[in-house]
């Protein structure tokens, strides 16, 4: 079961938070259909916050039809990220994993690989 | 609410009903000896042994020191340590009414200190009627028990006083909020009314006996001097009796000193008291206070006799309770109004 | 939205010394609510007031449509974590939920003895040998055991190192999540208030300075920096909360529902806090001296 933190400082609001975690794990596959998400109960306990922000994030994720409540019973993921889609990823993680080996014998530490794929992935961004 | 209040004094209850336990004990034991030995005796003070003095002073002690303990440790606290420990939030908070909050505490408390000083006060006060008052026949007596130094000690007014100990404690408690502050305040106020009352309340809770008497060989007692005053002083009816004033009065009826040449018509007379040797005409003595009648001094006596005993401790005590009613009304005001 | 407490130019005053002076607050029913303001502000003495524990000198208070401590049935209905969480210290913790038992109307005893094994709480410990955080805890307990329908807690979390303050939290938010509860906090640390209210108001002085929904606060809130200006230069929807100027630059904070058109400024949101600290800096008499309500 996927399992929430919650990043005080970041600037976005918790429900959205939430949301997102959600639609990460979904996108990396690690949440299929059929999945149940952790009660409202068990979020509000573990990340002591309001359990009116994980209703609004659950209704919103329902809104977007990735999720629907069954009630008495709990929250289901009512899709799965298509097989495929975990086929394309299989192949360029294990390029970015050699290539994180190559970086690493490189002599680069840590951060600078971090700031490298940033500055890239922005640079990317703007052309595109 | 009861039961959190017996919780809370639980412990000082039990140790104090275990002494007052200990006290009946005491008593029962060594009362029908002490009660045989001086059954019928004319000097029963010489018939007490040492430990029998011991015993009889340290009931009296107990007893009059007892309710201002309760007044000081139960009283005090009762609101003032709840205050300063923010307690009386807990117990408002758990759906208990303020009224019902001080009404259990006043009630269950002063219910225990009624108790245990009233079982105390019944075994001390029959321990000592056999020997309240016993006179000697060389010098030393027993006090009598209409008078201040025992009446406070015996029968029912120890209760009386314990009850408003309390209900007073918890007034101050609720005033000044801290309970060291209270528990002083508590004992000082306290003693201050116990010395007050015998001198200025009880002598007048039942209107007492006021009889305006001549000088005579059946009713002198003797004369003492003080300073350059002659007091002279006659009998009650009884021994018993509390005497309140005994005071010579001229003719008009206010109290008048001696006149001089009284004095100078007593034999003898250079200090400490003197009492007829003789009786008969020819004493010089009788015919001294005989000019003195003549001369329209009479004695005037204000006693309350010894049979009022029971009478007085009911008045006083009863008195008591009532002014410790108004207190726990008090107490309640100022929680209601002025504190919360 | 029904209010589960109201009050109405309420005062408290000690001697010549106003502790809370004409303040006018609606709770709203249903919503965990932050109260926050400086000190002596006068969070505390509302707090005591509408738990039933300090009566009011001037103005009216109703708590679940009754005045506070008007009966023991009122009192039912109100569950409070006091300031500095007052225990018996002589109890131990299993004599604490016997006197509550004893005490309250309503008592969920299974639910209290719950807690209690949850939170690993020995019942047979007194009262003064438990550490801050489990005090916290029992005080909770006794508040939520009752079922009540409000919530008042007075910084509870004040004095507690960061595990226990997250304990505590948590248990609070799971017994709000299993029941029709209302809850007010008051506390000083925004970031706690900011995970767990959905609703804050802010009071400075005895008066509202701004109450409302947290997100649509944040939402409507905005920090906007660029070259200096006067502040009388704002478009009419936009309006000011705190403004800063240095010789070159100003800093505003505004409140606006519309977009910020003019591209001169820097937007960005900002945080709860930083929102509560411009509520609170602003200065006693306002423009129109009225609170800011901003409904859902």
């Amino acid at each position: 079961m996927i399992d929430f933190w919650l990043d005080s400082r970041s600037g976005v609001a918790p429900y959205l938070q939430v949301v997102q975690q959600v639609r990460h794990a979904f996108r990396l596959g690690m949440l299929r259909e059929g999945d149940q998400l952790p009660t409202v109960k068990d979020v509000v306990a573990s990340l002591a916050i309001n359990p009116n922000t994980v209703l609004k994030a659950y209704r919103e994720l329902e809104h977007e039809g990735l999720v629907k409540p069954r009630p008495g019973v709990g929250t289901f993921v009512t899709r799965s990220l298509p097989d495929d889609m975990i086929e394309i990823y299989r192949p360029l993680r294990r390029e970015l994993e050699s290539w994180l080996v190559k970086a690493r014998r490189a002599g680069l530490d840590h951060e600078s690989i971090e700031a490298l794929v940033a500055s890239t992935f922005r640079a990317e961004q703007d052309v595109a | 609410m009861t039961w959190l209040t017996w919780r809370q004094l639980r412990l000082q209850a039990l140790t104090l009903g275990l002494l007052a336990a200990a006290i009946v004990v005491v008593a029962a034991v060594t009362g029908p000896n002490l009660a045989d030995a001086v059954t019928g005796n004319s000097s029963p003070y010489d018939q007490l042994t040492s430990t029998d003095r011991t015993l009889f002073t340290a009931g009296i002690v107990v007893l009059a020191v007892l309710p201002a303990l309760l007044g000081a440790f139960w009283g005090g606290p009762m609101v003032a340590r709840e205050l300063e420990a923010g307690t009386h939030q807990l117990a408002w908070t758990q759906s208990v009414t303020r009224r019902r909050w001080l009404a259990t505490k006043l009630g269950l408390t002063t219910a225990i200190a009624a108790l245990v000083v009233g079982v105390t006060s019944l075994a001390i006060t029959w321990w000592s009627s056999s020997i309240d008052g016993a006179v000697s026949s060389a010098s030393g007596a027993l006090p009598e028990r209409l008078t201040p130094v025992s009446f406070a000690m015996r029968g029912l007014t120890p209760l009386g006083y314990a009850v408003f100990a309390v209900a007073l404690g918890a007034l101050v408690g609720a005033i000044v909020r801290r309970t060291t502050l209270a528990m002083a305040i508590t004992l000082a106020v306290f003693i201050a009314i116990q010395i007050a009352v015998p001198i200025w309340v009880r002598p007048n809770l039942i209107p007492p006996t006021i009889e305006t008497i001549a000088f005579s060989q059946k009713t002198f007692a003797g004369i003492t001097i003080r300073g350059d005053q002659l007091l002279i002083e006659l009998h009650t009816p009884n021994r018993s009796d509390w005497v309140i004033a005994n005071e010579t009065i001229d003719t008009d009826g206010d109290p008048a000193t001696v006149p001089e040449w009284f004095r100078d018509c007593l034999p003898g007379v250079d200090g400490g008291n003197t009492a007829p040797t003789r009786v008969g005409n020819e004493d010089p003595l009788w015919d001294c206070l005989t000019q003195l009648t003549d001369a329209g001094y009479r004695q005037r006596l204000v006693y309350q006799s010894a049979d009022r005993f029971w009478r007085l401790q009911w008045a006083e005590t009863s008195t008591y309770l009532i002014v410790s009613a108004l207190l726990a009304l008090a107490s309640y005001w100022w929680i209601r109004h002025r504190l919360a | 939205m029904t209010t589960i407490l109201e009050a109405r130019g309420l005062g408290k005053r000690y001697g010549r010394r106003w502790a809370l002076q004409d303040c006018t607050v609606d709770l709203p029913a249903g919503h965990v609510t932050g109260l926050v303001g400086p000190n002596g502000a006068g969070k505390t003495t509302l707090l005591n007031i509408a738990a039933g524990v300090l009566s009011p000198s001037t103005g009216t208070i109703e708590v679940c449509g009754k005045r506070p401590a008007s009966s023991a049935a009122q009192l039912a209905r109100v569950g409070v974590v006091a300031q500095h969480t007052p225990i018996f210290a002589a109890l131990t913790v299993a004599e604490h939920l016997e006197m509550g038992a004893r005490l309250n109307l309503t008592w969920d005893d299974a639910l209290a003895w719950r807690r209690l094994d949850a939170l690993r709480l020995d019942p047979k410990q007194r009262a003064d040998r438990l550490s801050g955080g489990q005090r916290a805890q029992l005080v909770l307990t006794l508040a939520l055991a009752k079922r009540p329908e409000l919530l008042i807690l007075d910084e509870p979390v004040a004095s507690l190192d960061p595990l226990a303050r997250r304990e505590f939290l948590q248990g609070l938010m799971e017994a709000v999540a299993d029941n029709e509860m209302s809850v007010v906090i008051s506390s000083h640390l925004v970031s706690d208030l900011e995970r767990v209210c959905d609703h804050i108001i802010v009071l400075v002085d005895s008066k509202v300075r701004v109450s409302g929904d947290v997100e649509t606060l944040l939402d409507t809130h905005y920090r906007l920096v660029g070259p200096r200006r006067d502040t009388t230069r704002l478009p009419s929807d936009q309006h000011l909360v705190e403004a800063r100027s240095t010789d070159r630059q100003s800093t505003f904070i505004v409140r606006t529902e519309a977009p910020i058109a003019d591209p001169v400024w820097s937007v960005s949101r900002i945080g709860l806090e930083d929102l509560v600290l411009a509520y609170m800096s602003q200065p006693t008499e306002g423009p129109r001296g009225r609170p800011l309500e901003v409904a859902q």
